[in-house]
């Protein structure tokens, strides 16, 4: 009898056992900082790909059957995920992860955000009235969401409280040791323009120093028009740049005619990891970054 | 031990924004840039450091120099960001007109084998403003999720507001379980869920324009339930008032006139295919139920009649979503087909100024769409689609006090489909300069009459405001 009882207790408990810390990641970038910080106990899902556009994500099914059983989600914030993520949070009904509870972590609220824009209207095209929200091409930045994460872990899991801030705490670290050996290698990179797809590139900018020569999209979020590729291959002439900076995800055609027009380098940098083969974590995707930009300027 | 650890890290950060605080305003009267002195959440290479000119020696800010670690860190001044629109509620507002031409009269528009009631029927002729939608929503607290929709049509002569949505939604009951109460679109089939400006033609497919008058929302309480799986599962029931088409009368039940059972699901299928299926079964008993557009029975003195009886439908839907590797922006595809069965068994007053007549009917009345809709390059989609319904009544004079023939009677209920299934073919193409405005061609052959019917018709669709999300 002893041994039914303890064999029931046994499998009533088993599910919270094996339940380990579910995370919620938005974009790639936020899944490879929750693996950093969350530990190897975490599951995390990772609700976007490096091909998908953050913008244009839809409140799948798949998305809100995974909010459902989430105890953290890790988003960029700033409206960036506005198309999909109130409305997924809202239909997962989870208290857990509701606006406003610890398990609702946006990385924008935990930085400084650059290009917050003076006026709003729509005509400027698809701008963020809290300012850019891609903040994740600047190791400095992502320094403080990781040590703010790990925080925000030890509150919705107090019993693993000091993992999580070691793991955030040591991996700070190492992106400042890597942020300060990159800006070396970079250092001859400040002050150099470059012509961007999106603007998507200000943070990455603003870390090493670099200056946009312009944008390919008219406004952010709108197909480049011939009109305005000629405009800026005058602007070029004018003023020359070092080349022309594009993601994976922007349509190649735009980058490739102005390269023909002004004779200027594409160079694909991967805008989050796994963007491409070589930015396979956050540490490697800094590192791949400043690599493209050394080699397609030199 | 790690609360007092969390209280002292607060404190600290408190202090931190503070001071940060302090620096700004001397900056701000100093019209220098901030020192490196500042607490440094990340700190400087020297070298970096170096290479930026002191601060004193550059009356203007430099470009080139590098930011002060401060920078990077958040904002104090800033307020939460953690809602869409800090304490006001989001609002949006839909504008859209329409251009229609027919080359049949529109007035004898009619659906062979049933009695359309509610918005059904063509757009007016010529040039009109469609649905004027205002949306207002917000989270009324940790608990609750607020939205009301007015819109505004015109008919005839005579502009109406409607109140189509006004409801709460829980957001914390435990258990993945969710309470909804106010008047709501109800959970019948895919597209009755969704509002006119997100539709991809410009107006409704047969099927819901004969089972549910075009669109139909009501008064009521959901209560649904998610499954905790990676499969969406959700299973709902509401309980509605059932005072309009497609139910009517019985609306001072306590559970309502209308009772409505629905499952969906849903799930992706690799990086670049999604899905959702749903199932639902509406049970009313209407009473009384008239049908017609008020104009179309005005001029016949009075004559009307009213359904009463039971009234079952179910509705089977299906979606599927493909865009290359999950990205919608260059290319991307919607197949989408719901299957209405409505069985009803009852009776048909007929009244009118002569007098009374009493028709028992038995009707099982069937309809599909299926609709593709293909983005081809970025900003330009291109539709196709396919709709049909068809009946089998039967229905006979028991009594008739009315002065009118039997045979009069019978093909004046409309419930006799002369042996035509009413079906269309559509076609359309639209152009969306940004995701918030959409133009759209659309040319349809319509089959419901003996002749047919070419009706073009030009829309726009703008939304202004507040970042609408749209449901899968």
């Amino acid at each position: 009898m002893k041994r039914w009882i303890l064999a029931m207790a046994l499998l009533v408990a088993a599910p919270q056992a094996g339940a380990e810390l579910k995370v919620f990641a938005c974009e790639p970038e936020w899944a490879a900082l929750a693996r950093e910080v969350a530990g190897p106990q975490a599951e995390i899902f990772q609700a976007t790909t490096a091909r998908e556009d953050p913008h244009l994500v839809q409140a799948r099914p798949a998305l809100i059957a995974q909010l459902r059983t989430a105890s953290l989600l890790v988003c960029s914030g700033a409206d960036l995920e506005a198309g999909w993520l109130p409305l997924a949070v809202r239909q997962a009904r989870n208290p857990a992860v509701q606006p406003g509870a610890p398990g609702h972590f946006l990385a924008a609220d935990t930085v400084r955000l650059l290009e917050v824009p003076a006026t709003l209207d729509r005509a400027q095209g698809d701008v963020h009235p809290q300012g850019n929200p891609h903040i994740q091409t600047d190791p400095r930045r992502m320094a403080l969401v990781a040590t703010a994460l790990g925080e925000r872990l030890a509150t919705v899991d107090p019993a693993n409280a000091d993992d999580y801030r070691r793991r955030a705490a040591d991996f700070a670290r190492r992106l400042r040791t890597l942020q300060l050996s990159l800006e070396v290698q970079a250092r001859g990179l400040r002050g150099a323009r470059l012509v961007v797809h999106h603007a998507e590139w200000v943070y990455l900018f603003d870390w090493l120093g670099l200056q946009s020569a312009g944008a390919l999209e008219p406004k952010p979020g709108l197909p480049p028009a011939a009109g305005h590729l000629a405009a800026l291959k005058a602007e070029l002439a004018a003023q020359p740049a070092r080349g022309i900076v594009r993601s994976p995800l922007a349509d190649p055609k735009p980058a490739q005619w102005l390269a023909r027009e002004t004779g200027l380098p594409v160079i694909e940098l991967p805008h989050t990891v796994g963007a491409t083969p070589d930015a396979v974590d956050l540490p490697a995707l800094y590192g791949a970054i400043v690599e493209r930009l050394l080699a397609g300027t030199r | 031990m790690a609360e007092l650890r969390q209280a002292i890290a607060q404190l600290r950060k408190d202090y931190e924004v503070r001071i940060s605080d302090l620096e700004r305003r001397l900056k701000a009267a100093e019209h220098k840039p901030p020192t490196t002195a500042a607490t440094p959440p990340a700190p400087r290479h020297p070298k970096t450091g170096a290479t930026a000119p002191a601060p004193a020696a550059a009356p203007l800010p430099d470009p080139v120099a590098p930011p002060a670690a401060a920078d990077v860190a958040a904002a104090p001044a800033t307020p939460p960001r953690a809602t869409d629109s800090a304490f006001n509620p989001a609002i949006s507002l839909i504008l859209e007109g329409i251009a229609a031409g027919y080359s049949r009269d529109p007035e004898t528009w009619r659906l062979p084998g049933f009695q359309a009631a509610g918005h059904a029927g063509l757009p007016p002729e010529g040039l009109s403003l469609g649905h004027t939608e205002l949306v207002v929503s917000a989270n009324v607290d940790g608990w609750f999720h607020g939205q009301a929709t007015l819109a505004v049509h015109t008919e005839d002569d005579s502009t109406d507001v409607e109140l189509e949505e006004a409801f709460i939604d829980t957001l914390s009951l435990p258990a993945g379980f969710g309470l909804r109460a106010g008047r709501f679109l109800a959970h019948v089939g895919y597209l009755n869920l969704h509002h006119p400006h997100a539709w991809d033609f410009v107006d409704a497919p047969l099927p819901n324009q004969a089972f549910l008058g075009g669109q139909w929302y009501d008064d009521g309480v959901r209560l649904s339930w998610i499954a905790p799986t990676a499969l969406y599962l959700e299973l709902g029931v509401e309980v509605l008032q059932g005072g309009q088409y497609p139910v009517a009368g019985d609306s001072n039940d306590f559970v309502g006139g209308a009772q409505n059972y629905y499952l969906k699901l849903g799930g992706d299928v690799g990086t670049s295919h999604s899905w959702q299926a749903g199932l639902s079964y509406l049970r009313s008993e209407p009473s009384g139920r008239e049908s017609g557009h008020g104009h179309d029975h005005a001029d016949e003195a009075g004559e009307h009649f009213a359904f009463t009886g039971d009234s079952n439908l179910t509705v089977v839907d299906v979606v599927w979503k493909w865009a290359p590797d999950g990205n919608p922006r260059e290319r991307n595809a919607k197949l989408q087909v719901e299957y209405f069965y409505r069985d009803e068994d009852g009776r048909l007053d007929f009244g009118s100024a002569a007098g009374g007549a009493l028709l028992p009917y038995d009707g099982r009345q069937q309809g599909f769409y299926v609709q593709g809709v293909y983005q081809f390059v970025p900003r330009w989609r291109a539709g196709l689609r396919y709709d049909r319904i068809w009946s089998d009544n039967a229905l006979a004079v028991a009594e008739n006090g009315s002065g009118e023939s039997d045979d009069d009677l019978l093909v004046e209920s409309g419930l006799l489909d002369a042996g035509r299934d009413p079906h269309r073919y559509s076609v359309m193409l639209d152009y969306s300069h940004s995701e918030y405005s959409r133009l759209r061609l659309q040319y349809t052959r319509d089959y419901t009459l003996p002749e047919a019917d070419d009706q073009v018709f030009l829309q726009y669709v703008m939304s202004l405001g507040a970042h609408g999300a749209h449901a899968f």
